[in-house]
């Protein structure tokens, strides 16, 4: 499969015209992260769960400092906080531009990749360049480099930084600003295929923000709990054909996360210029069309734009740039929104900082079941197609989950038990 | 009469993906890179497959599995020129970490049935596999460093990538030791240089993401942690992270063993 983050193939079996099995196939070979956590010290996890994946460090850097702040009984607020919102803002811009001209347009407007794109629509392509390196240059200011930043610890940052800094930043976040607004008209104007089911969303809600860092875990279904309750409500499968789990909600199944997610259950945080870029898109507050996350993902980029310029504008410089937190032992959890959706980290630590279990759920192995359901309702409507065109077909279905699947091959299930 | 545009394939192995995305964040270049140079098979950005031989191959990620020991064979017979790219090709990343401890408890702590899954022990570099031309060391690699490479192939040229200590990059950007003015452990005085001093830049001390400079005086630094207060344990971390199984660190990681 291309134009997907890591390895993976796609496997439909078609007997008699009818699908009789899908299966989307992950190759990615495991690394056990969460079994190397342990016996690390606390302080080095946001630096090695990065590594989970090159394309969203920032998620794993965020969701590892607040899942250990809540294991210490600390928490990091004020300008820290937007610090790290700026941070994240970077990283869904970058992330997200980075899949709708690169990986995902080209299934819309026919072409095998961007560069062969770049040849009929080359300004389209290069404004898109333009806009993920504006992510880029956030992640690069406040994390240090834009892959596996290097800034984040658990308190805060190692530098922190003036308002003139932040400031070298506004003039393209405008330009980026604007690019966002057309790349959500040109998105909608992309043929969508009629399809639409009954999901169940799941994404962070927060009283007053759109959700990155904080807030309780939601379903359109009537799911309302914190993170730390995420283990009673949520478990995981290991089935024979993919080295990453399969996700489901105890209660009832395959589930739903990432930007359409947080759209449909957040739209009433979204600033008045998401709304009416959306309003623009003809796209309502609720778009159950898994075809259309392309524009759903410009509405976020767009939001990550402006919510970048009100931070910046807003920004006073704390007096140190990170908080110092008392090592105590305790078991911390947190869930945050990375680009794909929500990511859950818990920790248990011990009273000199070691970790001595971890638990890491990333947002495409929650996604994984739902896409295969996808697949499985979405083949039959397309079985008379060439096998080549129904593979692309599929692919491009696939790429609406934006899936990172060197992420979702790396999960805790068991306790070891010794005698 | 136009020359044919030398091919350029990139392959993944156990890896975040970081590398080869280091590639596509070449915004500027990006277009350029593309004139010079046929992309043939690249996955992740492409769908568009045009078979081997190829001229250029970049490889990212350790080999881990039994399927990808024998795939790299494959991939440096089909390939003229093949450069590594990271941690991870270079050294076997931080996931060599398993290659400290035993793979089959680590399998159970993952995996609830461990049938399913095919792994081998240890977590090694491209280079103790097959012969590899060049190694583009980082995790991540510097994209800049990255353009030279395929410059430098396009030119006939040797990369210029010095493998002295981060040390000469700090004294050269004038940041004040990080380690001798606030006793912050840092492994730059062994690392090899190629990310402009970015921690020390950063305030915080070196942890090695480029792995052994040429001929490190490991035994040196441990000497000096363990003069800052530091213990055998967290000397042992220290060296024992992303380059874990890069032969310095590892022999070095060793020594601290208790």
């Amino acid at each position: 499969m291309a134009r997907v983050e890591g390895e993976g193939a796609l496997y439909i079996k078609i007997k008699d015209n009818a699908v009789v099995d899908v299966k989307l196939k992950i190759f990615e070979p495991p690394r056990f992260f969460e079994a190397f956590l342990r016996d690390r010290d606390f302080k080095e996890a946001p630096d090695i769960t990065a590594r989970i994946c090159g394309i969203c460090p920032v998620a794993y850097q965020m969701s590892a400092v607040h899942a250990m702040e809540n294991a210490l009984g600390a928490n990091v607020n004020g300008q820290l906080r937007e610090l790290r919102r700026l941070l994240y803002c970077g990283e869904w811009i970058e992330s997200h531009v980075l899949h709708i001209y690169m990986l995902h347009a080209p299934d819309f407007l026919g072409y095998d990749d961007a560069i062969r794109m770049a040849k009929d629509h080359r300004e389209i392509v290069e404004r898109g360049l333009k806009l993920k390196k504006i992510g880029n240059q956030i992640v690069s200011l406040v994390g240090g480099r834009e892959i596996h930043p290097i800034n984040v610890k658990v308190g805060g940052f190692y530098k922190g930084f003036t308002k003139a800094e932040l400031e070298t930043l506004t003039e393209n976040l405008k330009w980026a600003r604007d690019a966002a607004y057309e790349t959500v008209l040109w998105t909608s104007q992309f043929s969508f295929p009629d399809f639409e089911r009954d999901y169940e969303f799941v994404s962070l809600s927060h009283p007053e923000e759109y959700p990155f860092n904080e807030g309780r875990i939601i379903s359109n279904k009537g799911l309302d709990i914190k993170a730390s309750e995420y283990e009673d409500h949520f478990e995981e499968i290991h089935v024979k054909h993919s080295t990453a789990l399969h996700s489901v909600l105890k209660e009832r199944d395959a589930y739903f996360v990432g930007p359409m997610a947080r759209y449909n259950l957040n739209f009433d945080r979204l600033p008045a210029i998401a709304q009416e870029a959306a309003r623009e898109a003809k796209l309502g507050k609720e778009c159950r069309n898994p075809f259309k996350s392309i524009v759903i993902r410009s509405i976020e980029t767009l939001f990550a734009c402006e919510e970048a310029l009100r931070i910046v504008s807003e920004y006073d410089k704390p007096k140190t740039p990170f908080q110092v937190i008392d090592v105590v032992e305790g078991e911390g959890f947190s869930c945050t929104e990375a680009p794909r959706g929500i990511l859950f980290h818990r920790y248990k630590i011990d009273d000199c900082g070691k970790i001595l279990d971890a638990r890491i759920v990333p947002p495409t192995s929650q996604n994984q079941k739902t896409i295969e359901n996808d697949l499985r309702a979405f083949v039959p409507q397309h079985i008379d197609l060439p096998d080549d065109k129904l593979t692309w077909q599929c692919e491009q279905a696939i790429r609406n989950y934006d899936p990172c699947i060197s992420c979702s091959t790396h999960f805790l299930k068991l306790d070891v038990e010794r005698s | 009469m136009t020359k044919k545009k030398p091919k350029l394939a990139v392959w993944k192995f156990a890896s975040c993906d970081g590398c080869q995305l280091s590639l596509l964040d070449c915004e500027d270049d990006l277009l350029a890179v593309a004139q010079e140079i046929e992309i043939a098979n690249f996955p992740e950005a492409s769908r568009a497959v045009l078979k081997g031989p190829y001229d250029l191959s970049l490889v990212e990620g350790s080999i881990t599995t039994p399927h990808d020991e024998e795939r790299i064979h494959k991939i440096r017979k089909s390939s003229k020129f093949l450069v590594t790219i990271g941690a991870c090709a270079t050294s076997g990343g931080i996931q060599a970490l398993r290659n400290f401890k035993d793979v089959n408890e680590f399998i159970s702590i993952v995996y609830a049935n461990p049938s399913y899954i095919e792994t081998l022990k240890k977590s090694t570099a491209i280079a103790d596999h097959v012969r590899v031309d060049f190694e583009l060391r980082g995790c991540p690699i510097n994209k800049a460093q990255l353009v030279d490479v395929i410059s430098s192939y396009l030119n006939k040229r040797k990369p210029v990538t010095p493998a002295h200590s981060v040390c000469i990059d700090c004294k050269r950007k004038g940041i004040v030791c990080v380690m001798v003015s606030k006793g912050d452990p840092c492994l730059g005085p062994v690392t090899h240089a190629g990310c402009d001093a970015l921690c020390p830049s950063y305030n915080r001390g070196c942890f090695g993401c480029y792995g052994p400079k040429e001929n490190p005086n490991t035994g040196a630094l441990s000497a000096e942690l363990k003069r800052l207060g530091k213990t055998n344990e967290e000397i042992l971390l220290a060296f024992r992270s992303f380059n874990a199984y890069a032969d310095p660190f590892h022999k070095e990681s060793e020594a601290h063993e208790e």
